[in-house]
């Protein structure tokens, strides 16, 4: 159970994660994230049972919008609301009305209007899920948006290494390869700087977006050298259509400069962790032997902690609205 | 008397200096500035001691939108050939030219080249004869060197200044930001500031090989501002403009991605935000321009990138242009004139400036009077400001159109 109670300020009580939505690591507090992480803990356990169910969400409906294709948080999200009793529907995309030109300000209103309890959304636009929770009543969970944040992958990778590792201050994490395109890297940026990791991006510098020491990391173009010490080797998946000689000249180039393979895991901790959002482009990113090495990738126990952390989330979000004491 | 009015009490901007007094104004000319004997039977308006000043010229605007104008001080506005359909005939520049008659006087700018594509030469010169003041290119540069070598050469020999958007293509891609700390937070794309040194680069080249004159609608770089500057140290026929969003805005404005702050060409850094200040202040700046480019909430309501760049920014560019006056940086007398006098002059308009015989376009300005930019009180087809909530002070009391005042 949770290790952060609620606490007391001025003889009132104030609970522990005081927002409305879950838009991004921005604007947390690190108490906040850790709280966060301290509430998934109990879901770890429930998920590792055989009888996976909680009831408390029941009867609040749950409604996964999202606009940008995605298997893998799709249903995370899908199985920790049901886990925990929520009515959940997926709207699928290609069928929706936004083919049909509806903005996404009318989306919002409609999905409003059919009083969802939680909203999950994906969108391919940076900026769009605040759109969408600006419009709407009830508390809005951000799957994905452009290239801006993914907060639910940010919590279950840092309560992946944090149960990995035992602790996250102090560690170093580099995170390694498609920085520019990728939301896993900013959040991951923001939740573990927060946390106190010594946090470094390393890539292409085609890859790597301008100012980002600004958000408190350290810029490696050399692979080696972004990997010497590292306690997690965090990879990025690199897209397809980014390998064909628009920021890099091919996969296999790719993978000989920036690829993870065990040579190269050598510059690192000698326990360092592996760890990848997924789906992996193996032979590209990560070498298979790297990927599959049980003892030093935690890339399946990641995907676990996804629907712990989600299941965390959908539960502290909706507490004010099951009128749970305090919140 | 027909058609004659007095403005007393007040104070008078001139290219000279501020004269107290007031201006007549006969068959729509100024006929006397300062004291004067006021003749019987004209229409009389009392300045009660507010700046009497030159009807701003607004250069570069996307939309004629006589409210906003009027609500601004703005008596004539040169119109980008890109408002909507591309002005690219005679017939366009008529339309135009007729659409804000009488309260305020459109001046076209022909579209450079045909649909605005960038390849071939539009008909300038007939536009020319249907009344354009200039060619401009648009919202896009032109990305191909021999076409923008040919249009310079062209349009300069006739006489036109051509006004150009600064930004390298190539370079700014996709990219809705300029490069930083707030576009990597975003995670928005974006491209760096040196997308307009390179365009203001390969311009300039090619003035110094046609010797035609180039007007940069916006310079908002320190780089670019630096090429500009040494441009003119060369005698180059060269000028360039600035919104007051440039000047007071840095990219941080985008923050929780605000879609009004949505500019074209971006939002600046800090540093560059300070480098257009100075070059307002040592004159390599030639006008401050709004910009006007309404957009209703279903093309700022968007995810940022999405959503369409411009401001709504004819009835504020008074007020905020203001503030460079009241911090000091420069005096009234070139306020008017990065205003007014500059754009007449550089495009051959007839006002810009108060003397005897010059056309009657005046606005009363009230330099204190305080009140708040707000989004949803704008006269403007939109409200798209990014300067929304913004209390400023400074406020047209009225703006008079060829002696004639504007209700």
């Amino acid at each position: 159970m949770s290790n952060s109670p609620t606490r007391s300020v001025d003889g009132r009580e104030v609970h522990p994660f005081p927002h409305r939505h879950l838009i991004g690591i921005a604007g947390l507090q690190p108490h906040e994230i850790a709280f966060l992480l301290d509430e998934a803990e109990q879901w770890v356990q429930l998920n590792r049972g055989t009888a996976k169910h909680d009831d408390r969400l029941a009867g609040l409906t749950l409604i996964n919008a999202f606009f940008e294709n995605s298997t893998r948080t799709l249903l995370s999200f899908e199985i920790a609301g049901k886990r925990l009793g929520a009515d959940v529907v997926n709207m699928a995309v290609a069928a929706s009305s936004v083919k049909k030109g509806e903005t996404l300000i009318d989306t919002a209103v409609t999905l409003n209007a059919m009083r969802a309890d939680m909203i999950v959304i994906r969108h391919e636009a940076s900026g769009a899920v605040q759109l969408i929770a600006d419009k709407v009543d009830c508390p809005v969970l951000n799957a994905g948006d452009g290239r801006h944040e993914h907060p639910t992958q940010a919590l279950l990778d840092a309560l992946t290494i944090r149960r990995r590792k035992g602790r996250i201050a102090g560690l170093i994490v580099a995170i390694c390869g498609d920085v520019l395109h990728s939301r896993v890297a900013r959040s991951n940026i923001l939740s573990l700087t927060a946390l106190g990791a010594e946090v470094r991006v390393v890539g292409p510098p085609t890859l790597l977006p301008p100012a980002i020491e600004r958000m408190g990391v350290t810029r490696f173009t050399d692979f080696d050298a972004g990997l010497d010490g590292a306690d997690v080797v965090m990879m990025l998946r690199l897209q397809r259509e980014r390998m064909a000689g628009g920021f890099v000249p091919s996969p296999r180039e790719y993978h000989a400069l920036y690829g993870l393979t065990h040579e190269r895991l050598a510059r690192a901790a000698p326990d360092a962790l592996v760890m990848h959002p997924g789906p992996m482009n193996r032979g590209v990113e990560i070498a298979s032997a790297v990927a599959d090495d049980l003892e030093r990738s935690a890339i399946t126990e990641q995907v676990e902690m996804g629907v712990a952390v989600r299941m965390a989330c959908l539960d502290v979000l909706t507490r004010g609205r099951r009128g749970v004491a305090g919140w | 008397m027909v058609n004659a009015l007095a403005v007393t009490g007040g104070r008078v901007v001139t290219p000279e200096g501020l004269i107290e007094g007031g201006v007549l104004v006969q068959d729509g000319r100024v006929a006397a500035i300062g004291s004067f004997d006021c003749p019987a039977n004209v229409e009389r308006i009392d300045a009660r001691g507010a700046i009497i000043a030159p009807g701003l010229i607004d250069t570069g605007v996307f939309a004629i939108d006589r409210p906003a104008f009027v609500a601004g001080g703005i008596t004539r506005a040169v119109l980008m050939p890109d408002g909507g359909q591309p002005i690219e005939t005679v017939a366009l520049v008529q339309h135009a030219a007729a659409a804000g008659k009488p309260k305020v006087w459109v001046h076209p700018l022909a579209a450079a080249t045909r649909g605005l594509k960038g390849q071939e030469l539009a008909e300038i010169g007939l536009m020319q004869m249907g009344g354009a003041c200039g060619v401009a290119t648009g919202r896009q540069w032109i990305a191909d060197t021999g076409v923008m070598h040919r249009l310079l050469a062209y349009a300069g020999s006739l006489g036109l200044r051509t006004v150009s958007h600064a930004e390298d293509g190539g370079l700014v891609g996709d990219a809705v930001m300029t490069d930083g700390e707030t576009a990597t937070r975003l995670g928005l794309a974006a491209a760096p500031a040196e997308a307009e040194a390179l365009a203001v680069a390969r311009d300039l080249l090619l003035v110094e090989a046609t010797g035609a004159p180039i007007h940069f609608r916006q310079v908002t770089t320190a780089r670019g501002l630096d090429l500009v500057r040494a441009a003119k140290a060369k005698g180059l026929p060269v000028s360039c403009g600035i919104t007051p969003a440039h000047l007071f805005l840095a990219d941080s404005a985008v923050t929780g991605f605000r879609t009004f702050a949505r500019l074209s060409p971006p939002l600046r850094a800090e540093d560059d935000r300070r480098a257009c200040l100075a070059a307002i202040a040592d004159g390599t700046i030639d006008l401050i321009c709004s910009g006007h480019d309404p957009q209703g909430a279903e093309a700022k309501r968007l995810p940022f990138a999405d959503a369409e760049p411009g401001m709504a920014g004819a009835e504020t560019l008074l007020a905020l242009s203001l503030t460079l006056v009241r911090d000091g940086l420069i005096g009234l007398e070139r306020l008017f004139d990065l205003l007014a006098g500059a754009p007449a002059r550089l495009f051959g308009l007839p006002g810009g400036s108060l003397a005897v015989g010059a056309e009657a376009d005046l606005v009363i300005v009230d330099m204190d009077a305080p009140w708040r930019i707000e989004s949803d009180m704008m006269a403007a087809a939109a409200g798209n400001t990014p300067f929304d909530g913004l209390p400023v002070q400074g406020r047209v009391v009225q703006t008079i159109k060829g002696g004639v005042p504007i209700r």
